[in-house]
C-alpha cells in the first residue's frame, strides 16, 4: 500500500480525471441540495399547496422522494465513475500501445 | 403457544445463528480483526453496513418520531439518508484508497501529528458509547415486554452474545453476522408494514398506499379533531431554521460517524467503496421508505383503538395492559369522565412513549403471533448489530490508534489483538452498565453525538481529502472550535437535564435548538481551519504526495484498474 516515491504531480490524464470527478460531485450536490433542503424545507410551505397523488408535494418529498432521489444519485455517481474509470485505462493502454508502435 | 413462547423460541433461533457465524469466521490476526482482512464482498458489505446503522433508533424508535412529528419528522428520514449521499461522494472512495485502518488512523497520517490522532480517537469513543447506551436501552425494552424478563437480565443476555462473538470473530465476524441481521431486520420490519398497509387501505405496498388512498388525509382530519397538529403541514412541530438545521446536523453526522465510516475499509477497492454504498442506501432505504408509513398507519390505528374510548374498556385490551405495566403506555383520567381524552396540551390524558409505536403495531392490528415474535427479534437484530459494530470502532480506537500507534509502535501483532480483545471486554462492561442504569437524557446525549460527528471529524476529514494546503495546526484549531463550541452550546441548551439547573441556561442559539447547533460547530470548524492553516506552514513534502496520489485512478500492481475487474 506505501510506496515510496519522490514528490509528482499527477500528469495530464490524471488531472483531467480529477476535474470531471469533482464536476460530477459538484453536479450532484447540487441537485442534493435543491431537492433535500429546496423541495423539502425551504419552498415546503408552498409546494405543500400542490397535489401529488392525493397528498402534498412537499409532504411526500419529504418523506418519500428526496430519498429516492438520495439513492439514484449515489447509483449515478457509481456508474458514471466506472465509466470514467474505464476511459482512463482506455487511454492509458493507447498510449502504451502506440509507443510500442 | 403463547406469543412469548413464540417470541422467545424465533429470538433464542436467530441468536443461535449469529454465534454459529460468529464461530465460523473467528479471526486469528489484526487486520482481519479491524477490518475483515479486506475481502468481504459489495453486497454482504453493503448489508452489514445497513444493519450497522440502522440500530434501535431506526427499527423501533423512528417511526414513532415521525409518527409523532407528522411532517417534521422529515428531519431524522431525510437526514439519516442524505448523509449517505456526502458519504459515499465526498468520504468513502478516497479513504478507502488512503488504506487505513480507522478514522483516527487517516486524521493522524494525514495531519502527521498524534495528537490529532489522539484527539480524533477520543471522540470516536466518546461517539461510540453514547450510540450503545441508546441501543442497550432497545434491547432492555424487547426483552421486559417479550420475554417478561426484568431488564438487567435482558441486557446481560444480550452483551453476552454480542460479546461472544466479538471476540471470537472481530470485524469478519460481525460482518458477516450483521448481514444476515440485515435481512431479520428488514423482514421484521417489512412484513408487518405490507399487512397493516393491507389492512388499512386495501394496498399492501405501504408507500403506495400513502399516496393511492386518502389514508394520511384521513389522519390529518383526525388529528385535527382531537385538537393536534395538522399531519401534513410543515413546520408545526419545529421551525424551519429548526428543521434545516437538524436535517443538516444529521447527514454531516451521518457523514462523520467512525463506525460507518470505518466500513469502508473493509471493501477490497475504490470501486466496491463506492458500490458497497450504492448497496448500503438501497438496503437502507427499504426500512426509510416505509418508515413514515408505518407511522401514519399506526397513529391512525392508535388513535381508533383509544380516543374517546371508555378508560376501562382499553384497559382490558390484552396488549394495552401489557404495555401499561412497563410503564411505556399510562393513562391518567384527568377530567374524570371515564373516557380517554387524547390530544395535545394540557388536556391530555395519554402518556405513550414513541418506542412502542412499532413494537406493539402488529398487536393494534390484530397480525398473528409470528408476526410479533419477528419484529421483537428485528428490533433485538437492530440493536444487537448496531451494539457490535461500535463495539469493534471503540476497541480499534483504543488498541490500535492509542496503544500500539501512539505509545507501543513495537507492539506485536499477538500483543496488539489482546489489547484489543481486553478493551473489548471492557467496553462491553462499560455498555452493560450503562444498559442497566441509563442515562436519564438518553434521547439527547443521541443528539450530542451527531451534532459533535457534524462538528469534529466530518469537516477535518472531508478538508484533509479536498484541500491539499490544509495542515495540522488548521486542523487541531478547526476541532477544538467545533467541538468545544458545540459541547458548551449543548450543555447550555440541556442544562436543565444535565445538570439539573431549573430551566436551560440559553433556551437556544439565535433560535437553533441543541439538536442542530452542531452545523454551527462545523462552519465554525472549517472558518478557522482555513484561516490558520493559511497562516501556518504548508505540510510536508510527503503529505501532499498521498493527496495527490488519492486523487489518481486506483490502479493495482499488474497496471489494472478496479474497475475492469468483476466482483
Amino acid at each position: 500500500m506505501e510506496k515510496q516515491e519522490g514528490y509528482k504531480t499527477l500528469d495530464e490524464k490524471q488531472k483531467r480525471y480529477w476535474k470531471k470527478n469533482l464536476r460530477l460531485i459538484s453536479g450532484l450536490l447540487a441537485v442534493w441540495a435543491l431537492v433535500g433542503f429546496g423541495g423539502g424545507i425551504l419552498f415546503a410551505e408552498p409546494l405543500s399547496n400542490v397535489q401529488f397523488f392525493g397528498i402534498s408535494l412537499s409532504f411526500w418529498i419529504a418523506q418519500q422522494g428526496a430519498i429516492l432521489v438520495f439513492i439514484s444519485l449515489i447509483l449515478i455517481y457509481a456508474i458514471r465513475m466506472d465509466k470514467l474509470d474505464k476511459e482512463y485505462l482506455d487511454q492509458v493502454k493507447n498510449e502504451k500501445q502506440s509507443n510500442v508502435g | 403457544m403463547t406469543v412469548e413462547a413464540i417470541t422467545i423460541t424465533l429470538v433464542l433461533i436467530t441468536f443461535l445463528i449469529y454465534t454459529g457465524i460468529g464461530w465460523w469466521s473467528r479471526v486469528r490476526d489484526t487486520s482481519s480483526f479491524y477490518v475483515a482482512g479486506q475481502n468481504v464482498p459489495t453486497v454482504a458489505n453493503g448489508a452489514a453496513i445497513a444493519a450497522d446503522w440502522m440500530s434501535a433508533a431506526s427499527f423501533i424508535s423512528m417511526a414513532g418520531l415521525v409518527a409523532f412529528l407528522g411532517y417534521d419528522g422529515t428531519i431524522y428520514l431525510m437526514g439519516w439518508t442524505g448523509g449517505y449521499v456526502l458519504l459515499a461522494l465526498l468520504l468513502a472512495p478516497y479513504l478507502r484508497k488512503f488504506g487505513k485502518f480507522t478514522v483516527p488512523d487517516f486524521i493522524g497520517d494525514r495531519f502527521y501529528s498524534n495528537n490529532a490522532r489522539a484527539v480524533a480517537a477520543i471522540a470516536t469513543i466518546f461517539i461510540s458509547l453514547t450510540y450503545i447506551s441508546g441501543q442497550m436501552r432497545g434491547v432492555g425494552i424487547v426483552f421486559s415486554r417479550y420475554l417478561q424478563v426484568d431488564i438487567i437480565v435482558g441486557v446481560l443476555i444480550g452483551m453476552a452474545i454480542v460479546g461472544f462473538f466479538s471476540l471470537l470473530g472481530g470485524m469478519k465476524g460481525v460482518t458477516w453476522t450483521q448481514a444476515i441481521q440485515y435481512f431479520v431486520i428488514i423482514l421484521a420490519f417489512l412484513i408487518p408494514a405490507f399487512a397493516i398497509s393491507f389492512q388499512l387501505t386495501g394496498n399492501p405496498i405501504p408507500q403506495l398506499a400513502i399516496t393511492g388512498s386518502d389514508i394520511v388525509d384521513r389522519l390529518g382530519q383526525i388529528q385535527v379533531d382531537l385538537g393536534m397538529t395538522e399531519y401534513m403541514a410543515p413546520f408545526t412541530d419545529l421551525s424551519l431554521l429548526n428543521v434545516f438545521m437538524i436535517t443538516l446536523a444529521l447527514m454531516a453526522g451521518t457523514a462523520g460517524l467512525p463506525h460507518v465510516i470505518v466500513r469502508f475499509y473493509t471493501v477490497k477497492s475504490v470501486r466496491s467503496a463506492r458500490w458497497s454504498a450504492v448497496w448500503a442506501i438501497v438496503f437502507i432505504a427499504l426500512l426509510y421508505l416505509t418508515a413514515p408509513a408505518v407511522g401514519a398507519f399506526a397513529k391512525y390505528n392508535l388513535i381508533n383503538t383509544i380516543a374517546d374510548k371508555p378508560l376501562e374498556e382499553v384497559q382490558d385490551i390484552e396488549w394495552v395492559n401489557k404495555w401499561e405495566t412497563t410503564g411505556l403506555l399510562q393513562f391518567n383520567d384527568l377530567n374524570g369522565d371515564g373516557e380517554i381524552n387524547f390530544t395535545s396540551g394540557e388536556n391530555n390524558e395519554v402518556v405513550i412513549d414513541g418506542d412502542i409505536i412499532v413494537l406493539s403495531t402488529p398487536e393494534v392490528a390484530n397480525l398473528a403471533p409470528f408476526v410479533i415474535a419477528l419484529v421483537a427479534a428485528g428490533g433485538l437484530a437492530a440493536a444487537l448489530s448496531t451494539a457490535s459494530g461500535l463495539l469493534i470502532t471503540m476497541t480499534s480506537a483504543v488498541s490500535h490508534d492509542i496503544y500500539y500507534r501512539i505509545f507501543n509502535k513495537e507492539a506485536s501483532e499477538k500483543q496488539r489483538l489482546r489489547v484489543g480483545r481486553m478493551t473489548l471486554f471492557v467496553a462491553l462492561l462499560i455498555a452493560a452498565y450503562v444498559g442497566i442504569n441509563p442515562p436519564g437524557f438518553a434521547g439527547e446525549v443521541v443528539a450530542l453525538a451527531f451534532g459533535l460527528g457534524a462538528a469534529s471529524l466530518f469537516p477535518v476529514i472531508l478538508t484533509g481529502i479536498f484541500d491539499k494546503r490544509m495542515n495540522k495546526e488548521g486542523a487541531i484549531a478547526g476541532i477544538l472550535t467545533g467541538l468545544t463550541f458545540t459541547l458548551v452550546m449543548i450543555g447550555l441548551i440541556l442544562s436543565e437535564s444535565i445538570f439539573g439547573t431549573d430551566g436551560p441556561i440559553i433556551e437556544n442559539f439565535f433560535g437553533i435548538n441543541a439538536q442542530g447547533v452542531g452545523i454551527v460547530g462545523m462552519i465554525l470548524n472549517f472558518i478557522v481551519s482555513f484561516i490558520v492553516s493559511r497562516n501556518t506552514q504548508a505540510p510536508p513534502v510527503e503529505i501532499q504526495q498521498l493527496i495527490e496520489n488519492v486523487r489518481a485512478p486506483e490502479v493495482d500492481d499488474k497496471g489494472e484498474i478496479a474497475a475492469t475487474k468483476e466482483d
